[in-house]
């Protein structure tokens, strides 16, 4: 499971990687998005998959799943949640602005510091 | 913290208050609140004479970074207090000066006294610090006020040049400097100079000895103006002339020819230092003084004046630095060089700092520095004229004044140096007393022109922005003390002797004085018929020789190559490098943001590839695997090809929906992987996430088919693929590698023990790791402000639209 989840998240990545490299502000924004969630995979296998139960201690199991990363997951899921809005309001207020979604129109005028 | 890390700190704290007074005492010129500081501190040190004077010095220790051997430690010495003596003794003249030379009205006076005490404390901590980090930290406080001080007139353009001329050259020479102490540590293991001294044995036969030599010379020369480092001194003469006369005559420059006295115990027992000192001071005695020739502008050939003066004083330490070689205290034979640039340090100071008081002078009543303007002002201005006779002539090397003596003894140690069998000086060492005597043939005329074109000949009343008259008394004081100073220096020359020049000698050549005795220093006006006296009779003859006939050989000046002078290097070097770094930024920073990323990743890719290839770390375990049930391989498959698709997706929407996807996939692997709580946590944070890129969709105005199209990019490609290949190896390589168990075992056994819940993962984040999660919340509250504040803005922006329109 483990060797399929890493091709997994290497999927995840490349694709996170192509869209953050194209010109369209939203398809960014998605890959950004798309690179959160390939990094929360890979934090969640580094930890190894499936090892016991839930690491709740009312489960009474004899060995439970790594809390820690987990706990870093958690954390990590919000933090993405707020930088995605954030940008998705950064990307409305452009077009707002400048009525484009494309970077190289949004790129500074030469000499316009 | 002694009252002596008071004195010398003294001048900053007073900084420190000269804003407030000059706000609270409008009518008061801000100079008086500074005068008494400097007087004082005058006095002070004039105390410290009975202790030098018998060979004690004085030394006071805060510690600062003991660890590392830098401690703030003072010593007050011959050699530093002379120093001492002159920056506060000049500075107090020279702030008396700028009180009616700078017009309060016009000028801003509290920035002008917070440079001018920054500085004198800088330069009192250079003279007086024991440690080489605390001097060097002063070191670098004097180039960085003195920038300061000559872009005071920031308005003006030249200013502005100079400043920052001075400051590279300085500053360059400063680093190297710091090179050498680094250097020097490395050898000696200490920062303190008292101690180096002590181990210049151990220095002189080490194989860093060259390289630290020469990086200390380059502080040395680039500070006193040495050439080819000369260029920036008469740039700096864009300061107002009390600067001048401060900096440029008397203390900033010769900080140099500190370091070098200071050093000399340490480095001169070698032949190079000897050659590159002497020689690179006679150099500059001979340009410094060709060069100041040509000048039309008074502060012009005072400048190039200086820088020739500096030469003499360089030259003559360095021919005196043979005395550590081979001469003993009994026959002075080389010692009397020593004698000379102690005592010629202390008449530059005198004569000089008059002089540039008196063009400050001309400068301020007739409103020009133009010799070819000036003329005749002997009739308006008797006092200043007197005051430049004096110290013209004391430039020249003309009896009764303090420069003949010194200058009569700087030809004995030149013709000494030519005398010397050692340091293979005796192929070269002749010519050391014929081109300081040709310099001193250039020093001659510069000067006579300097007080006969000014104040004699055709009196040019329509070339003047005003009518000359004397200047008022104030700004006459300083001047005419400096010049009766070079008047009882030249007539009663031993006052200094036994005080002040022994004991200075005694810090530069300390190894040739046995515990207590001291350098038995007379000075005498006539030796009889020497070589030196003839020297001198020859210079004045065939100086007055070249005045008469100078407009038939002034031609030479104008066949100099303006190219290949060191002026021209230098500013194209500076063009040069603005427009290389100008380039090479504009070639990488294009502004696209694409271009950024692809930065990033390819550094990403490289430096992660390269760590996993050379240090082996790739590896792949297949022992210890999870088992794979068919609906995982279906919801892998799902996510696999969602992601794709996305890369396909002509319309925004697809994408969106596909992301949401993505998202929930990830939810339901929570599901599996034992993680109820992201599983939650994924669902809730993916329906609102989906929620807000559709609202957001909605907003977004329609954009026309074509920009919608998707190009395919190879560059883009090839990276995305490698990243994902790096990524896969690295959590391959992660599960497959471990190296020490995992350390939540800790979390597992305490969770319910010291925080009491029970579900791991939320204890985790409210109890052992609360901060993070405080400070996530702080995160999430900012991205809400932000969030807030964007909308918000559009709203007054599209008033403001709506109002232009």
């Amino acid at each position: 499971m483990e060797i399929l989840m890493a091709f997994l998240i290497g999927i995840l990545f490349m694709t996170a990687t192509y869209l953050m490299l194209s010109k369209s502000l939203l398809r960014i924004i998605i890959g950004t998005g798309l690179l959160s969630h390939g990094a929360h995979l890979l934090l969640l296998t580094m930890g190894g998959l499936k090892r016991g139960a839930a690491p709740l201690l009312g489960e009474h199991a004899p060995s439970y799943a790594d809390p820690l990363p987990q706990a870093l997951i958690l954390t990590a899921i919000v933090i993405s949640f707020g930088v995605t809005a954030f940008f998705l309001v950064v990307a409305y207020r452009a077009y707002q602005e400048l009525g484009t979604d494309n970077m190289d129109h949004l790129r500074g005028k030469e000499g316009h510091e | 913290m002694s009252l002596l890390h008071l004195a010398v700190l003294s001048p900053l704290l007073l900084a420190i208050l000269i804003p407030f007074l000059h706000k609270y005492f409008k009518n008061i010129h801000t100079g008086w609140f500074l005068l008494p500081l400097p007087a004082v501190l005058f006095a002070y040190f004039l105390q410290f004479i009975s202790t030098t004077s018998h060979g004690g010095t004085v030394m006071e220790t805060v510690a600062w970074i003991s660890s590392l051997g830098i401690n703030f430690t003072l010593k007050v010495d011959g050699l530093g207090l002379l120093f001492a003596l002159l920056i506060t003794g000049i500075g107090a003249l020279v702030v008396l000066y700028s009180i009616y030379y700078l017009n309060p009205d016009k000028e801003k006076l509290n920035t002008f006294y917070v440079y001018l005490l920054l500085f004198m404390g800088a330069m009192l901590g250079v003279v007086l610090s024991d440690n080489l980090i605390v001097l060097y930290t002063f070191w670098e406080l004097t180039s960085f006020s003195s920038f300061l001080l000559i872009g005071y007139w920031n308005h003006r353009e030249r200013s502005r040049y100079g400043a920052q001329k001075s400051m590279l050259i300085t500053v360059f020479g400063g680093l190297s400097m710091l090179g050498g102490i680094l250097m020097l540590y490395i050898i000696t293991g200490t920062f303190s100079i008292s101690e180096t001294i002590q181990m210049s044995n151990e220095v002189v036969n080490h194989p860093l000895f060259t390289a630290t030599l020469i990086l200390f010379l380059l502080g040395a020369f680039t500070k006193s103006a040495q050439f080819p480092f000369h260029i920036w001194l008469p740039d700096a003469m864009e300061a107002p002339t009390p600067v001048s006369a401060y900096l440029h005559s008397a203390t900033m420059v010769k900080a140099g020819i500190y370091l070098v006295a200071r050093m000399t115990p340490v480095f001169a027992h070698s032949g190079t230092w000897v050659w590159l000192v002497a020689g690179v001071g006679v150099l500059t005695l001979f340009w410094g003084s060709f060069s100041a020739v040509k000048q039309t502008d008074l502060k012009a050939i005072l400048a190039f004046s200086t820088v020739s003066q500096l030469g003499m004083i360089m030259s003559l330490l360095g021919a005196g630095a043979a005395a550590l070689h081979y001469g003993t205290i009994e026959d002075g034979y080389y010692i009397v060089a020593v004698t000379a640039a102690v005592f010629h340090l202390i008449n530059h100071a005198t004569f000089k700092g008059s002089l540039f008081m008196v063009t400050g002078i001309i400068d301020h009543e007739t409103g020009t520095r133009d010799i070819r303007k000036l003329g005749g002002l002997m009739n308006f201005m008797p006092i200043t004229f007197t005051l430049a006779i004096i110290g013209t002539f004391s430039m020249a090397g003309i009896p009764p004044f303090n420069g003949f003596l010194s200058k009569e003894m700087f030809f004995t140690g030149m013709l000494r140096v030519a005398e010397m069998d050692f340091f293979n000086m005796d192929t070269w060492g002749i010519l050391f007393p014929i081109i300081a005597w040709s310099a001193s043939v250039f020093t001659f005329l510069y000067s006579m022109m300097y007080v006969f074109k000014t104040f004699t000949g055709k009196y040019q009343p329509e070339k003047l922005e005003k009518k000359p008259h004397e200047a008022p008394i104030g700004m006459l004081i300083s001047p005419v003390i400096l010049a009766s100073l070079v008047i009882i220096f030249g007539i009663f020359p031993n006052v200094l002797s036994h005080n002040i020049i022994s004991p200075a000698m005694g810090s530069i050549l300390p190894s040739l004085l046995e515990n207590g005795e001291g350098f038995d220093v007379h000075i005498s006006h006539w030796h009889g018929p020497t070589a030196e006296l003839f020297m001198t009779i020859g210079v004045i003859a065939f100086g007055l020789l070249l005045y008469k006939f100078m407009p038939k050989w002034a031609g030479i000046y104008s066949k100099l190559p303006s190219r290949m002078s060191f002026n021209r290097f230098y500013d194209r070097g500076l063009e040069l490098l603005e427009l290389t770094s100008k380039n090479i930024t504009k070639s990488y920073m294009t502004g696209f943001i694409r271009t950024y990323l692809v930065y990033i990743f390819s550094f990403f890719i490289l430096a992660l590839a390269s760590t996993l290839i050379f240090k082996n770390a790739f590896q792949l375990d297949l022992s210890d695997v999870a088992p794979i049930r068919f609906f995982e391989v279906v919801l892998v498959l799902i996510m696999a090809v969602s992601a794709i698709t996305i890369l396909f997706a002509k319309s925004r929407l697809t994408s969106i929906i596909l992301l949401g996807a993505v998202g929930y996939t990830v939810a339901l692997f929570f599901v599996l992987f034992r993680a109820p709580d992201l599983a939650l946590t994924q669902l809730v944070i993916e329906t609102v996430s989906v929620a807000l890129f559709l609202l957001a969709f909605y907003h977004l105005p329609q954009i026309r088919r074509n920009e919608e199209r998707i190009r395919f990019r190879a560059t883009n490609a090839l990276i995305s693929i490698a990243v994902g290949a790096i990524v896969t190896m690295i959590a391959l390589s992660a599960h497959s590698n471990k190296t020490f168990g995992s350390i939540s075992e800790y979390y597992v056994e305490n969770t319910y023990k010291k925080a009491g819940g029970e579900n791991m993962v939320n204890v985790i984040l409210v109890d052992f790791r609360g901060f993070d999660t405080m400070f996530e919340i702080a995160v999430l509250g900012i991205a809400a402000l932000g969030i807030f504040a964007m909308i918000k803005l559009r709203l007054t922006r599209g008033r403001e639209l709506d109002e232009n329109k």
